[in-house]
């Protein structure tokens, strides 16, 4: 029988870090907004990759997720090797493994976009799917023989964390990964917004997704475009994978497929083409998955997140913040 | 024109190879060049250089000959990488090919060289092929891209497990049971989600198998979740067991028993399945309902002008698709004797699909040869266990860019005038939907 890679029992999702303690004072509902929020920031900053790519070449881009995973891995070995040759401050040293990693992820989304995608433009409409399909069954695996099946467990690299509202046991613990993870997506969705409203590039991501052709004829460098939007859903992916790096503080090349379908269901749940939307869908997302695994089962909160993934398509297909599909002959 | 005049294409290429090995340094120097290790409690960083070193080499190499043969500049571009004319006589040869390949699979067992190991390769790939030629009416026909389909394929295999183990039906009382469970789910499942189209749709069947997948690993008391269920029986020959006693398939027909025989009627059981679900599609095509489907499958509104009825059309697509799944799937558990939730994860999706599309989609005999090929590709390269995947992704990405509509891919029209004639599908514009 074929013995394809699949089901370990695995660190996931939703679940809180094994290095954070909750306190029983909390109760549930506090540390799972708290973990909620955080997770949601994650599977935002993926959902945007997805977003951008859908608006601008109308495809998903399933490989995204395994790029993420990627992201994660790049981030591990950066922040090992500057640890080697001595960087040991630890703000130093994740600012350069954040920067250094982004841009190598940016280099394999690039690669990605040019080498299965770009070919394929123009071809009929399963074929850049397939072929997308292919490609994240090919980053994983590529990961897996690279790197090791095994998990990559860190150890914490920021510890610590600070008690919110200490009235009599009705605080709220928010360690210090929290607070990065939440204050990094603020800043990165502001300066994505920035770059998508006001810049040169921004202009043509935007004309590209209106209309493509006419785009190409105003002089817009369509190809170009789209590698750029590649480039940058990357680099976010990469983020996303050191904060993943961070807060769960172990890695392995299973855990790209299932956070590039919730993000997806991120995109698809705030509206697939819209930037906030992406961050509104990721943070729903988050906190279903944690107040469902708070309140009912840890085991079903997968189910949950794709049940929602459906019924949102069912009831609402445009999502949250997008425009509804014009059908057009 | 005058090609005298035209510059030697070799500097160009090389700087090209040259920038590309450049961007391959890139890719592999921290992925393969760098291996996380743990050295006791900690990890440590392990280079790898050589690796990296072939890697980039092979990407300037090959980008170099490629640079100086297929992307030499100024290569006329064809349309299509195989002519129309050799195209059709591709599916000529296919007619006559298609009984012969038949004729063959039939008398496998009793060739001369052919042992156990073999016989479970062939029921292995008509396994596939017959998953491949039921999920061809849903993905090949109807044009519905279906990521999940081996959900159904899980709910034939469960239903037959949970009937068999919990009520003692036999296999061949829980063979049909297991098509119309499927077929329900099918439908059931398949009811929401047919006003998404495209892209939306897979995505929604992607969620759909995995919701199924992960309801089966934590059912716990009804499913035995992760542990499966073990012990299902095996099928009887018309009530005729395989055994020893006097009773048993061998004394009944004077010979002497052999463990083979089991496994020759197994391989004949799944050849029998694939054959009826083969038979089925091609009548299917025939059919209005057919029809219906491949219009849809070129342009859905044009459709819906023309007064077909999309919702009936795409249900049935699915639940056909899904009743042969779950055929298969009952089989699957049959012959595993053992079934967990393993054996239906998401890749099994993509590899059934992967076989339907590279085999060129409706094109029943390609789909038979891209399983034949992939799944052979995979025991074929077994010692390299860990680079297979690898392989299989590049090869998925590599034939979608070489042949986007497949290997097979003539479009060969079930109502004609005067004259049948196959066109390429890629000359086939396809409309929206």
């Amino acid at each position: 029988m074929l013995r394809l890679p699949n089901e370990r029992a695995r660190p996931s999702f939703g679940r809180p870090p094994p290095t954070q303690e909750t306190p029983p004072a909390d109760g549930v509902f506090r540390p799972a907004l708290v973990n909620g929020v955080t997770l949601g920031s994650i599977y935002g900053l993926i959902a945007i990759g997805y977003t951008m790519v859908y608006g601008i070449v109308g495809m998903i881009n399933f490989a995204h997720g395994d790029v993420f995973m990627i992201g994660a891995f790049l981030s591990l070995i950066v922040f090992l090797a500057l640890t080697s040759i001595g960087i040991t401050f630890v703000p130093l040293a994740l600012l350069l493994v954040l920067f250094v990693a982004m841009a190598l992820t940016a280099l394999y989304g690039w690669t990605v976009e040019r080498v299965a995608y770009r070919p394929l433009r123009g071809s009929f409409r399963l074929a850049p799917l397939i072929s997308a399909i292919g490609m994240s069954i090919f980053l994983q695996n590529y990961a897996q023989v690279t790197q090791g099946a095994r998990f990559k467990p860190l150890p914490p690299v920021v510890t610590g964390g600070h008690k919110f509202g200490a009235v009599d046991g009705f605080g709220v613990n928010i360690s210090n990964v929290q607070i990065i993870i939440v204050l990094l997506t603020v800043a990165l969705m502001v300066a994505f917004t920035l770059i998508v409203s006001r810049t040169n590039l921004g202009r043509a991501q935007r004309a590209c997704e209106q209309d493509r052709k006419m785009a190409a004829l105003l002089g817009v460098d369509v190809d170009r475009t789209i590698s750029l939007t590649f480039v940058m859903g990357a680099a976010l992916a990469s983020v996303a994978g050191l904060m993943y790096l961070l807060y769960y503080g172990v890695v392995d090349f299973y855990i790209g497929f299932v956070a590039g379908v919730k993000a997806f269901t991120a995109a698809v749940l705030g509206g697939i083409g819209s930037l906030p939307g992406a961050m509104i869908g990721g943070l729903l997302i988050g906190l279903i998955e944690t107040f469902w695994s708070a309140y009912f089962s840890v085991e079903y909160k997968d189910v949950a997140a794709f049940s929602i993934l459906i019924i949102v398509l069912i009831f609402l297909p445009s999502g949250l913040l997008g425009r509804p599909e014009v059908e057009k002959v | 024109m005058t090609t005298a005049a035209a510059p030697s294409p070799f500097p160009e290429a090389l700087k090209n190879a040259f920038v590309t090995a450049l961007i391959a340094l890139g890719l592999a120097a921290p992925m393969m060049g760098l291996v996380t290790v743990q050295v006791g409690g900690d990890l440590g960083l392990e280079p790898h250089c050589p690796r990296v070193a072939i890697a980039v080499a092979l990407v300037f190499v090959g980008r170099l000959i490629l640079n100086l043969t297929i992307w030499r500049p100024g290569r006329v571009k064809k349309v299509t990488a195989i002519s129309p004319k050799t195209e059709r006589l591709l599916s000529k040869t296919a007619r006559y090919l298609a009984p012969a390949a038949v004729a063959f699979a039939i008398i496998l067992p009793f060739l001369p060289g052919v042992g156990r190991g073999q016989i479970d390769l062939g029921i292995l790939v008509l396994t596939y092929v017959m998953l491949g030629w039921g999920l061809n009416i849903v993905v090949g026909l109807a044009g519905l891209l279906d990521l999940g389909y081996v959900a159904f394929y899980a709910v034939g295999a469960y239903s037959y497990a949970l009937l068999a183990q919990n009520f003692g039906f036999s296999f061949w009382l829980c063979l049909p049971l297991a098509g119309i469970l499927a077929a329900l789910w099918g439908v059931m499942l398949g009811f929401p989600v047919l006003r998404l189209r495209g892209d939306y749709l897979a995505i929604v069947t992607l969620a759909f198998g995995e919701i199924i997948r992960l309801v089966l690993l934590n059912w716990q008391w009804f499913t035995g979740g992760p542990n499966g269920i073990g012990g299902i029986p095996k099928p009887s020959f018309f009530g005729i067991d395989f055994k020893t006693g006097p009773d048993g398939f061998a004394a009944t027909f004077g010979l002497t028993f052999s463990p083979l025989h089991r496994i020759i009627f197994m391989y004949y059981l799944i050849l029998a399945l694939a054959l009826i679900t083969n038979y089925f599609v091609i009548r299917l095509r025939r059919l209005p309902i057919g029809r219906a489907w491949e219009a849809l499958r070129e342009d859905e509104i044009a459709c819906r002008s023309l007064g077909v009825n999309t919702v009936n059309t795409k249900l049935t697509a699915f639940a056909l698709g899904a009743m042969f799944a779950g055929f298969a799937g009952s089989f699957f558990a049959t012959r595993q004797g053992f079934i967990s939730p393993e054996s239906f994860v998401f890749m099994e999706s993509a590899l059934i699909l992967a076989i339907v599309v590279l085999g060129g989609m409706g094109s029943q005999f390609g789909v038979a040869v891209a399983a034949l090929l992939m799944i052979g590709g995979f025991e074929w390269f077994r010692e390299f266990q860990d680079y297979r995947l690898i392989i299989f992704g590049l090869v998925m990405v590599l034939i979608m860019v070489w042949r986007p509509r497949g290997l097979v891919s003539s479009r060969s029209p079930s109502v004609f005038l005067k004259e049948k004639k196959a066109i390429s599908g890629s000359l086939v514009q396809e409309g929206h939907g």
